[in-house]
């Protein structure tokens, strides 16, 4: 009797084990699927093309996404420049004066526009700057993913700045540097290669959006000088190749998702070791 | 503020230098400008974010005035008739994101037990590593696995489940590939690395006597974890399953490119629908006409609600579990 209820027992363990094991196979797997197939049918159709030609009209084969490419380049630049500095300073704000009300307040309205879904923000970029100037613009994309990047960039620079020992800054004002440098010569240096890891990690986040872009900055089939002028992006002309009935456009769309999937997760990698790396160094001090 | 060292150096070269140089030197107090630099980005978050708002909020004042409440619970979507209801929006976005919770929270709950509990450290650690790049994956290249492989792999299940589960009016009528079953297993891929990410942290919060004093009175790994360790991080675990919730309410690509985009409200989940995500990704640029686009930038303004309240919930449940373990 005894015996069968342990028996019970142990079977009831091992079957409940094994399948807790099962769904973390199950979910990495998911990735490796994913990784796998972008990398077969991607990898196939990416060509030298793709970098260097303009999209070809239905019904031509060949052709690339030189054009989307710039485009992404130009927007996701643009992004950095809105969103770096303002989270990157708000985030100095945050961890070095930041023991006030207010300061909960920053926070606090942090998380809710990090939480705010991403084609809500280009509704906001929408109004607040196409409907204003008439049409479609890179800017306009520019700034809707610049708002996105700000609450991660501000988090990982409080964050990074706040694991600085309090020892160095004491030991900067002890030698009677004024409070601003010792921040900017002392703090921010030992925290760099954690926010600029944080600062990749978070570039690599809005490079593949799409949402906020599909009505700010639009798309276009040539190239769009200037920031003024509908752009084409990879993220963009993904979905809408993938949604079209050619099985040309298709193939592109297979080879711009394995270009964009290659970088963002190469940045991820790159960012997360660095990050890693830089936390087990502090272990060993 | 103002160190005492700071001071004299300010003091210093009064003797050789003019006057005006002094005022200036006196007034550019690098201390004060670098807390004047900070303080302004700070402030520009909180303006940016209520400017946000306040441009949803003015941007569907027409349709608020015309539609009022009865905006949320009619279904009528018709554009040239100038009459619009979010309703089927509103119930397909429910419906796949509860399909997704159905799907994910097995799956991401399981998961995150055996990286916390089981798995040695080292093993726990690539493992969620790789859960994380999987949730770095962009939702428009899940869309593109969703439309050319998991739609045609459904179709070739489908009709198991119909010939089993067919009576069910959830799995009734003909199934075109797009559905709203489609977008909400794309969707519980989107959303299953939240859940084990954030699980697994809540659930190594959870003090190591808890787990010993189990083991110590016989109870069975799985016993000591099931009965004692999960329920002590049940909150934390909510928490996580909300939050997952409020990025399945906002995502759009993966789900406007399996859904089928069709206005309607039927009880299959093996028919096309329609969420509000991505209704307003695929009629934005076309909305002609003023009260079209209020219409849209409303429907943007109740998912904006929702989103707000449902990660508000997460956030105040982790923070209490979090909170609790490490007491």
């Amino acid at each position: 009797m005894r015996t069968r209820l342990s028996l019970r027992r142990k079977a009831v363990n091992a079957i409940m084990l094994a399948t807790t094991g099962l769904c973390t196979l199950l979910s990495i797997g998911v990735l490796f699927f994913i990784l796998g197939y972008l990398l077969l049918q991607g990898g196939r159709f990416l060509s030298w093309d793709f970098f260097t030609k303009l999209p070809v009209p239905v019904g031509e084969t060949g052709g690339g996404m030189a054009n989307a490419v710039v485009g992404s380049g130009k927007i996701l630049l643009l992004a950095t420049l809105i969103g770096v500095p303002i989270g990157f300073l708000a985030g100095v704000y945050l961890s070095e004066y930041g023991r006030t009300a207010f300061s909960s307040v920053v926070r606090f309205v942090t998380d809710l526009l990090n939480g705010i879904p991403s084609i809500v923000m280009g509704i906001f970029a929408y109004t607040l700057i196409v409907l204003r100037m008439k049409h479609f613009s890179a800017f306009a994309g520019g700034v809707a993913l610049g708002v996105m990047m700000i609450p991660i960039a501000l988090r990982s620079t409080e964050e990074f700045l706040r694991a600085v020992p309090v020892s160095l800054r004491e030991a900067a004002m002890a030698l009677g540097a004024p409070k601003w440098k010792t921040v900017v010569t002392v703090v921010i240096p030992a925290a760099i290669r954690g926010i600029l890891s944080g600062m990749m990690l978070n570039l690599a986040r809005v490079a593949g959006e799409t949402a906020p872009l599909l009505f700010t900055a639009l798309s276009n089939q040539f190239w769009s000088p200037g920031w003024n002028q509908p752009t084409a992006t990879v993220p963009v002309m993904i979905y809408t190749y993938a949604i079209a009935p050619y099985p040309d456009w298709h193939r592109q769309a297979w080879a711009a998702g394995f270009l964009l999937l290659a970088m963002v997760l190469v940045v991820n990698v790159a960012a997360r070791s660095t990050i890693a790396s830089g936390m087990s160094q502090k272990a060993r001090l | 503020m103002n160190s005492p060292a700071f001071v004299r150096s300010d003091a210093r070269p009064r003797g050789r230098v003019s006057g005006l140089a002094v005022v200036l030197r006196r007034a550019v107090n690098g201390d004060r400008v670098a807390y004047g630099i900070v303080f302004t980005c700070a402030v520009s978050i909180v303006a940016l974010t209520s400017l946000l708002v306040y441009e949803l909020w003015v941007n569907s004042t027409l349709s608020r005035h015309k539609f009022g409440w009865s905006f949320l619970v009619t279904s009528t979507w018709d554009p040239i008739a100038g009459q619009f209801g979010a309703l089927p929006f509103i119930y397909g976005t429910a419906v796949t994101s509860a399909l997704a919770l159905f799907l994910a929270i097995p799956l991401g709950v399981g998961a995150a037990i055996f990286l916390a509990e089981l798995a040695p450290p080292r093993i726990s650690d690539a493992m969620t590593f790789l859960i994380e790049l999987l949730a770095a994956v962009p939702s428009v290249i899940i869309g593109l696995i969703g439309i050319f492989v998991l739609v045609p792999a459904l179709q070739r299940i489908v009709p198991f489940i119909k010939s089993t589960l067919g009576f069910l009016p959830i799995f009734s009528g003909p199934f075109y590939g797009v559905s709203v079953f489609s977008a909400g297993v794309v969707l519980s891929i989107m959303i299953v690395p939240f859940i084990i990410s954030i699980s697994r942290e809540v659930l190594l919060a959870v003090p190591r006597d808890l787990r010993e004093a189990a083991l110590a009175l016989g109870a069975t790994r799985w016993e000591s974890t099931w009965q004692v360790v999960v329920p002590f991080a049940r909150t934390g675990i909510i928490g996580s399953i909300f939050l997952a919730l409020a990025r399945a309410l906002g995502e759009t690509m993966a789900v406007t490119m399996v859904i089928g985009n069709s206005p309607q409200i039927m009880a299959s989940l093996l028919a096309p629908g329609y969420s509000i995500a991505a209704v307003i990704a695929n009629e934005f640029t076309e909305a002609t006409g003023d009260l079209y686009l209020n219409a849209l930038v409303e429907l943007g303004l109740v998912l904006f609600a929702l989103t707000i309240v449902i990660n508000g919930a997460a956030r105040l449940l982790i923070h209490m579990t979090t909170a609790k373990g490490s007491k």
